[in-house]
C-alpha cells in the first residue's frame, strides 16, 4: 500500500488555450517509479460527462511529462501529447451515440485534468486524487468579434478576427444535419480569417416557408462578406464539410457571383444533379436510399448512395471548369460518403481538363467522415437527426479508427490553415496558376 | 504583378498568466520592411500605457520579437517580453503612475499592433497594419478567491484548484498599505494557498498600532484552513512586509514559518515596536531624506548607518527556517543590500547562516515584482496624508 505522496505538482500549460493549440502536462514531485493515472473530465453543454485517462510511471526524477513519456494503457497508449482530449469518450452508463459539439462558442470548454494514485480504469475517487487543475479550451481568441447576421434572409454568424482589418473572408458550411454551427468559423477567425457560419438547411426562412433555399442564398451570403468594410472582397474562400462540400463545389464552378480565391472540401463529393436546387440533390439521395446498408451493430452506412460515381456529366460538377485552388480532405474509411472514390474521379476529370495543378488531395487511412478541428473527441458512429419532415433519428456510421482519425484531424487542420493562409494572405493573381504550390 | 495580403500579427499564447512568456510574431510583410511593434494597455485607472520596438522584417517578411533585435523604442536588443516590461504611461499622462491590477478576476488586456516604419510618437493618430488582443491573467482557471474578515484580520485568500491540501503563504506588501491581491493570486496559480493581507490603510500609517499579534493571527488563519498543510506555511513579503516576515521568523513564539521570502526588506528595527513605530522613526530621521534631480525623495539615507547595537535590530540569529532575501543594488528607498549584508554577518555569528540565501541584482531597485510588469523608477507615495513622489530605484 503506497503512501499518498505529499504535494504532487500538476501543471498544464497553457491553462487557457485555443482548442487547436497543444498543451504540456507535467506531473512533478512524485517518487521515482510511482504509478499514476492522469484523468481528464469534461461536462459538455448537453450535460453529458466525457472522460479519458492514461497510465504512467514516474521517471527517476519523479516526473511525468505527457509530451515525452508513454502511456502504458488507458483510453490511449504511447506518447500522445494531446491524447487526454482526443480520446475523451462518454463515461460508463452514458447514452450511446453521443457526439461532442460546442454550440456556445463564447465560453470555453472546461476540462479538469487530475492525477490519481495507481493505475486505474475506474474508481476515480477522492481518496486517491492527488492533484487536479482546470484547463480552458477556447474557440474564440481574445478580440475576435461574434456578429450575428441580420441582413437579408440569412441565418448566419460572422466572426471577425481581432484588429482593424481588413481581413480575407470565408464562408463556412457544415453538412446534412443542418443547424447553425459556429465553432469552426470562430476558430478560423481566431486565425485571422473573417468567417461566416451559414445555416442553409434549417435556416429561419426554411422554417417559416417550408421551402429550401436556393443558390441565391449562398450568393447573398457571399455578397455580405464581399461588401463588408472589414473584409477584402477579392480574397474570399469557401469551406464545406460533407453536404457543405456539395454546395461549395457547385458555387465554385457555376456561380456567376461567387468568385473564390480557394475552396476546401472535407469529406465531400462532386456528385450531384446539376441545374437544380438543394431539393433536387436531396431527392436524388432519397432515390438511392435503397442502397443503404447496415453494419453488424445496425448502424447506417450511406456511402453507397452516390456510388457508382456517375459517368453522366449532368450528374456531377464539371470539375474541369474549376478556376481556383481546391483542397480535398478524404477519410479513406468514410462510411457515410464515398469521399475517396469521388476524389479519384475529381482528379481524373481535372487531369483530363488540364487544371489538376489546382488540386491538392489529403487522404487519410482509417479516418472517417467527420474530419473536424483537432483534439476533439472521435465518434465512429452517432445519432443523426435527419432534416426531413418529419425528422427521423438514426444511428449513423461515420467510420474511422480512434488514433488514425485523431491524427488525420490534426494533420488536415494544420494543412488546411496553411492552404488558406497561402491563398488568402499570399501573393496571388486572380484565377491564378500556382507553380509554387 | 503579385500583391500579398495584409500582414498578420500574432501572440502565442493569446491567453497567458502574467508570469508566462509569449511569442509575438508578424508575418506577411514585404521583405526588409522597417516596422514598429507596439503594445497598448488601458489600466483600471483609465491611464494608457504603451511600449514599442523597431524592427526590420527578414527575407520571408517575418518579424519574431523573441528572436530578432529591436533597434530602437522603449527597449532594444533581443527582448521577447520587452513590449510588456518596458511599458510606460503615454505622453501627456499624469506623473508618478504605477501599474497595479486590483481586480484579479479578469485579465489584463494588451493590444499588440504593428505599424509601418519606425515610429516613436503619434500611435493613436495612425492606423496600424494589423493588431491583436492578448489576455494576461493573474488567476489560473479554478483558483478560488475568498474574502477573509475574521478575528480582526482583513485579507483575501486564494486557493488553488484541486483536492489539496496545499502549502500556504501569507503575502504582505509594503508601506503603501491597502489590499493588493495580485501576487497572492499568482502564487495560488502556482499551487500555494496564499492570503494577501491588508494591514493598514494608507491614511492610517502613523496611527496603525499593529503588533506582531495581528500577523500571528493572520498566519494562523492560513495555517488552520482545512485546505492548507498546517506545517507548510511560509511568509512572503515586500518592503514593510519583509520587515514583518523577518520579525515574525525571529521573534514569534506562536508562528513557525516553513520558509520566508523577503524582497527589499531590512532588519533594522527594535523588538516590541509596531508598524506605527517604524514609520515614526522616519520622522526622527527625516533630515536624512535627500532629493534627486527630479525632486523625488530618496529615503535610503534614513536607514543608514546600520546600527551595531543588536537591540536596534531583529535578532536574525534566532531564525530557524530557510530565508531568501531578494534585493536590488540600486534601491534608493531603503539600504536593503547593506541590511542583508549585516543580517548575513549576524547569522554567521549565530551559526544559522546556512539558512540564508541572498539574491542581489545590479541596477535593480526597490519594487521587485512579478515579472514582465512595467518598471517604475519613481512613483507617488502617500506620506502623512500628503502625496509626494518617492524614488524607489
Amino acid at each position: 500500500m503506497s503512501m499518498k505522496p505529499l504535494c504532487v505538482k500538476l501543471s498544464v500549460q497553457p491553462s487557457r488555450g485555443l482548442v487547436d493549440e497543444k498543451f504540456t502536462i507535467l506531473v512533478q514531485n512524485l517518487l521515482p517509479g510511482f504509478q499514476l493515472t492522469i484523468h481528464a473530465l469534461h461536462q459538455c453543454e448537453d450535460g453529458h460527462s466525457w472522460e479519458a485517462f492514461a497510465h504512467y510511471t514516474a521517471d527517476a526524477t519523479g516526473t511525468v511529462n505527457v509530451s515525452e513519456d508513454p502511456s502504458l494503457d488507458g483510453t490511449y497508449s504511447g506518447v500522445e501529447q494531446m491524447g487526454l482530449l482526443w480520446s475523451l469518450r462518454p463515461v460508463p452508463g452514458s447514452k450511446y451515440g453521443l457526439r461532442m459539439r460546442k454550440m456556445n462558442v463564447q465560453t470555453p470548454m472546461v476540462v479538469t485534468i487530475s492525477v490519481y494514485q495507481g493505475h486505474r480504469t475506474e474508481g476515480f475517487l477522492d481518496q486517491v486524487l492527488l492533484a487536479s487543475v482546470m484547463v480552458e479550451r477556447w474557440y474564440m481568441a481574445p478580440g475576435v468579434q461574434r456578429v450575428p447576421i441580420t441582413d437579408g434572409k440569412l441565418t448566419a454568424t460572422l466572426f471577425l478576427p481581432s484588429g482593424p482589418g481588413p481581413f480575407p473572408g470565408l464562408l463556412d458550411l457544415w453538412g446534412g444535419g443542418g443547424k447553425l454551427v459556429e465553432y469552426r468559423a470562430a476558430l478560423l477567425a481566431s486565425h485571422g480569417i473573417a468567417s461566416m457560419a451559414l445555416d442553409y438547411l434549417t435556416p429561419q426562412i426554411t422554417k417559416e416557408t417550408g421551402k429550401m433555399v436556393d443558390n441565391d442564398y449562398f450568393e447573398t451570403a457571399y455578397r455580405v462578406l464581399e461588401q463588408h468594410p472589414q473584409i477584402l472582397g477579392s480574397r474570399i474562400a469557401m469551406l464545406g464539410l460533407s453536404f457543405g462540400s456539395t454546395v461549395t463545389l457547385r458555387m465554385a464552378v457555376y456561380s456567376q457571383v461567387v468568385k473564390l480565391s480557394c475552396a476546401v472540401c472535407i469529406s465531400g463529393s462532386h456528385v450531384q444533379p446539376i441545374g437544380g436546387g438543394l431539393e433536387q440533390i436531396l431527392a436524388s439521395f432519397s432515390k438511392h436510399a435503397y442502397k443503404t446498408r447496415l453494419d453488424e451493430n445496425n448502424q447506417v452506412i450511406w456511402r453507397d448512395l452516390m456510388l457508382p460515381i456517375p459517368t453522366d456529366p449532368s450528374l456531377k460538377v464539371d470539375m474541369g471548369r474549376l478556376q481556383c485552388p481546391l483542397l480535398l480532405v478524404v477519410g479513406e474509411d468514410d462510411q457515410n460518403w464515398p469521399t475517396h472514390e469521388s476524389a479519384m474521379d475529381v482528379k481524373e476529370m481535372m487531369d483530363q481538363a488540364g487544371n489538376s495543378h489546382l488540386l491538392t488531395v489529403l487522404s487519410y487511412k482509417n479516418a472517417g467522415h467527420l474530419i473536424e478541428p483537432p483534439f476533439m473527441p472521435f465518434a465512429r458512429a452517432s445519432t443523426f437527426k435527419t432534416i426531413t419532415n418529419p425528422p427521423t433519428k438514426v444511428m449513423v456510421l461515420w467510420g474511422g479508427e480512434l488514433v488514425a482519425h485523431s491524427r488525420a484531424q490534426e494533420d488536415a487542420w494544420r494543412k488546411t490553415l496553411v492552404f488558406l493562409r497561402e491563398n488568402l494572405y499570399g501573393g496571388m493573381k486572380h484565377g491564378a496558376s500556382f507553380s509554387n504550390l | 504583378m503579385f500583391h500579398t495580403g495584409p500582414p498578420v500579427v500574432s501572440v502565442h499564447p493569446s491567453r497567458a498568466m502574467v508570469d508566462e512568456a509569449f511569442k509575438v510574431q508578424v508575418e506577411n510583410l514585404p521583405p526588409g520592411s522597417p516596422v514598429t511593434l507596439h503594445s497598448l494597455h488601458q489600466s483600471e485607472d483609465k491611464d494608457y500605457w504603451e511600449a514599442f520596438g523597431h524592427y526590420v522584417s527578414d527575407h520571408r517578411g517575418t518579424v519574431s520579437v523573441a528572436d530578432d533585435l529591436s533597434c530602437g523604442g522603449t527597449y532594444t536588443g533581443k527582448e521577447a517580453m520587452g513590449l510588456l516590461w518596458s511599458m510606460r504611461p503615454v505622453p501627456g499622462s499624469r506623473e508618478g503612475l504605477r501599474l497595479r491590477k486590483l481586480n484579479v478576476c479578469i485579465p489584463q488586456l494588451v493590444n499588440i499592433s504593428v505599424y509601418s516604419g519606425h515610429v516613436g510618437v503619434g500611435f493613436r493618430e495612425q492606423d496600424p497594419l494589423a493588431s491583436v488582443l492578448t489576455e494576461r491573467w493573474y488567476m489560473a482557471p479554478g483558483v478560488r478567491r475568498i474574502d477573509i474578515k475574521e478575528k480582526g484580520v482583513r485579507g483575501t485568500l486564494f486557493i488553488p484548484h484541486g483536492p489539496g491540501p496545499f502549502p500556504g503563504l501569507l503575502d504582505m506588501w509594503g508601506g503603501g498599505g491597502g489590499l493588493l491581491e495580485y501576487r497572492a493570486a499568482l502564487l495560488a496559480s502556482h499551487g500555494y494557498a496564499s492570503m494577501a493581507l491588508e494591514y493598514f490603510n494608507p491614511a492610517e500609517v502613523n496611527t496603525a498600532e499593529l503588533e506582531l499579534n495581528y500577523f500571528e493571527t493572520a498566519f494562523n488563519i492560513v495555517r488552520d484552513h482545512p485546505q492548507v498543510m498546517s506545517d507548510r506555511v511560509g511568509l512572503f513579503g515586500l518592503s514593510l512586509g519583509s520587515i514583518v516576515s523577518i520579525s515574525l521568523a525571529a521573534w514569534s513564539s506562536v508562528v513557525k514559518p516553513r520558509c520566508c521570502v523577503c524582497i527589499s526588506g531590512n532588519h533594522t528595527h527594535a523588538r516590541g515596536g509596531t508598524i506605527g513605530d517604524v514609520f515614526n522613526e522616519f520622522i526622527t530621521n527625516v533630515h536624512k531624506v535627500r532629493m534627486d534631480e527630479n525632486n523625488y525623495e530618496i529615503w535610503r539615507g534614513m536607514g543608514l548607518p546600520i546600527p551595531d547595537d543588536i537591540s536596534q535590530k531583529v535578532d536574525v540569529g534566532k531564525i530557524n527556517c530557510p530565508i531568501l532575501l531578494v534585493n536590488g543594488d540600486d534601491d534608493q528607498n531603503w539600504p536593503t543590500v547593506e541590511s542583508a549584508e549585516d543580517m548575513a554577518q549576524m547569522m554567521r555569528a549565530a551559526g544559522n547562516e546556512h539558512l540564508l540565501t541572498r539574491l542581489e541584482y545590479p541596477d535593480a531597485g526597490h519594487l521587485i515584482e512579478p515579472p514582465y510588469s512595467p518598471h517604475f523608477r519613481a512613483t507617488k507615495f502617500l506620506k502623512d496624508g500628503q502625496k509626494g513622489y518617492t524614488a524607489s530605484i
